[in-house]
């Protein structure tokens, strides 16, 4: 079984954004960048399915080279050669196509991509490459198992979750309970360092939204505190001050 | 020409997240001089079509076709996609929801179409086509431009208030022809919680984190959540120890919910868990610790222990 997980390089979750350009550029002085979260998931579960029945699993990123220490970690975690799409990964569209185009040429069983980035928190390349491929995708999917060409699945939908099936090849978004974050060992890392990994250069260049500026939230007012032994008050406040009730 | 918006029911209404898309949607039409059509797929009592003429849709395509009862984000795509081509629509407005994402990533690939995923405002006009965005969930916004001939706007709860009018909507019978590479996958077993107050969709949230100590002592948190007819939510470590479903886990990694009302009880305000809540438009922190982060981004505070205050407020509410 060929496995292909698409990972993003973004900032560590406990990142406080902030914006330099006249608020046009994120601001990455002093952010370490991470594997998204989700990707994480994606591709434990993928190193896993590898453990049991030994399929084989790329990773791949669009992005810059600054991408690469991510993908790295991803090879000491499990996987077995990488691929980086040597571009600006400038909107969910043009890092679909770039995938689709991977994916067209080399034939997997399986593209695991994390439910959503966290950076643009798109939750749209799974859907975009499914349908460029002319397969399914399903998405938040929590857990995972694969036997002969049959993929059982555990999706979330609102208030709880079903169960499917459907055959290979599939598009999934992943996110918890489907594997446990795994972290690189010695050898992981010892091993990443030979294990090959190819930089391609982009196909085409659609790309349909552009970000003109951004802006950070307004900071909330001065918290009002109530002492606890009025706590009756707070629900008469939420009624007539905040009217929320 | 018209402007689509995608509408789900829930239990033979339409949801109220879907309302707000209705009217988002009929008010973008409204600046691009044109009419609100709304799509639904699958079983629904023509009564409830019709009224999504009070949230400002003149016309409903309702594609009835029994294969669509389940909700399936591949066919209802397929479905949008040629409600599309027929009205000549440019632009697709959805609200946020499970099936709705995956719905507009299917839709965007099928159109071609530029996805605003996280739109927080209504787009303007004057200059391209603009939209307000959520991006870093939630620390950040984006000004996006939607560069594509097609638009698809997936708009965030609480978005915009809507008002209602007594005017019903024609309703239409639409049967686009059904691709059945979208019927490939097999639902086996569905597990939904009934009758509660659907998170995504809750105007008013009870959440609960670690300081509850056990999952034994959710009782005073659901009561609080029952007499405020809110929904309850928790933070990861929370569902991550079973205490609580998965799917009450809010944060950067878990459900993203913006509310009128978000009650936060025996959690410390990490980052994380900010992240997914910070849209709440009324922020109630609970804590012991008279120093735990999240003091900092509410609106009320309350120090003191849970077991004591939360039990209170609900008879506060009781005797409303
Ligand atoms: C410096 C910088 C600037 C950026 N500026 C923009 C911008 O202005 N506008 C914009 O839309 N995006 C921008 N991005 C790219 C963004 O990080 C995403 O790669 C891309 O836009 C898709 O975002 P999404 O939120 O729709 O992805 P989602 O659809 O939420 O992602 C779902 C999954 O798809 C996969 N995936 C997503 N992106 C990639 C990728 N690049 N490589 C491999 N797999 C991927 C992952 O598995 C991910 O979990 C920027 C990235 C960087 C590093
Ligand atoms: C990559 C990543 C992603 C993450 N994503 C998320 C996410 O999506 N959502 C999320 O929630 N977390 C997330 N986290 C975890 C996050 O960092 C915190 O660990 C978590 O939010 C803490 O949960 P908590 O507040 O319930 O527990 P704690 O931090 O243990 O806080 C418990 C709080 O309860 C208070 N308390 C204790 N007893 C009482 C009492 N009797 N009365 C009143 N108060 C009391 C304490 O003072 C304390 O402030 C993520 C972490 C990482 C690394």
């Amino acid at each position: 079984m060929k496995i292909l997980v698409c990972v993003t390089s973004v900032p560590d979750t406990t990142t406080r954004i902030t914006f330099t350009d006249n608020n046009t550029k994120l601001n990455k002085a002093g952010v370490q960048f991470i594997t998204g979260p989700y990707d994480d998931y994606a591709l434990a579960r993928a190193v896993e399915l590898k453990e049991q029945s030994g399929a084989t699993v790329t990773v791949l990123t669009v992005g810059e080279v600054d991408a690469e220490p991510v993908i790295r970690k991803c090879l000491a975690i499990g996987a077995d050669d990488a691929i980086r799409v040597n571009a600006d990964p400038a909107d969910a569209y043009f890092v679909a196509g770039q995938i689709a185009a991977i994916a067209k040429e080399n034939k997997y069983d399986l593209i695991l991509m994390g439910r959503e980035s966290i950076d643009y928190n798109g939750g749209q390349v799974h859907g975009i490459v499914a349908e460029m491929l002319g397969i399914p995708s399903i998405s938040p999917v929590m857990k995972l198992d694969i036997s002969g060409s049959t993929a059982r699945m555990t999706r979330e939908i609102e208030g709880g979750k079903e169960d499917l099936e459907a055959n290979l090849p599939l598009v999934l978004g992943c996110q918890e309970p489907i594997a446990e974050w795994k972290i690189p060992n010695m050898r992981g890392i010892m091993s990443a360092r030979t294990k090959p990994l190819k930089v391609v250069q982009p196909t085409g260049n659609d790309t349909l939204t552009t970000v003109a500026s951004y802006e950070l939230p307004a900071p909330r007012g001065a918290v009002k505190m109530i002492p606890a032994d009025q706590a009756e008050t707070l629900i008469q406040l939420l009624r007539t001050e905040a009217k929320v009730i | 020409m018209s402007v689509l918006i995608f509408v789900e029911l829930d239990e033979g209404k339409i949801k109220k997240s879907s309302q707000e898309a209705i009217f988002y949607g009929a008010k973008v039409a409204e600046t691009m001089g044109t009419s609100a059509t709304a799509v639904v797929a699958g079983q629904a009592d023509q009564s409830e079509l019709a009224a999504a003429g009070r949230f400002g849709a003149t016309k409903v395509l309702h594609a009835a076709d029994g294969k669509l009862n389940e909700p399936n984000g591949m066919a209802y795509a397929s479905v949008v996609a040629a409600a599309a081509q027929q009205e000549g629509a440019s632009v697709v407005v959805l609200a946020k929801s499970s099936l709705a994402d995956a719905m507009a990533a299917r839709l965007a690939g099928k159109l071609k179409a530029g996805l605003a995923a996280n739109a927080i405002e209504l787009p303007d006009l004057s200059d391209g086509f603009q939209v307000k965005t959520s991006i870093y969930t939630g620390k950040a916004f984006a000004y996006t431009n939607l560069t594509a001939d097609t638009k698809i706007l997936a708009i965030k709860k609480n978005t915009i208030e809507t008002e209602e009018t007594d005017a019903t909507a024609t309703v239409e019978a639409f049967s686009p022809a059904l691709n059945d590479g979208d019927f490939g996958l097999k639902v086996t077993n569905t597990e939904k919680a009934t009758g509660d107050v659907l998170l995504p969709e809750a105007d008013l949230v009870v959440s609960a984190g670690r300081g509850l100590k056990g999952p034994e002592n959710w009782g005073i948190v659901e009561d609080l959540a029952k007499a405020l007819h809110a929904a309850t939510a928790c933070s990861k470590p929370v569902s991550d120890l079973d205490w609580r479903p998965h799917h009450e886990h809010v944060g950067q990694t878990g459900i993203k919910v913006s509310p009128n009302l978000y009650i936060a009880a025996g959690i410390s305000g990490a980052i994380q868990h900010l992240a997914g809540v910070n849209s709440s438009k009324v922020i109630v922190v609970i804590n012991k610790d008279p120093e735990a982060p999240f003091f900092k981004s509410a609106d009320y505070g309350i120090v003191g222990d849970v077991f004591d205050v939360l039990p209170r407020l609900t008879k506060a509410v009781q005797a409303l």
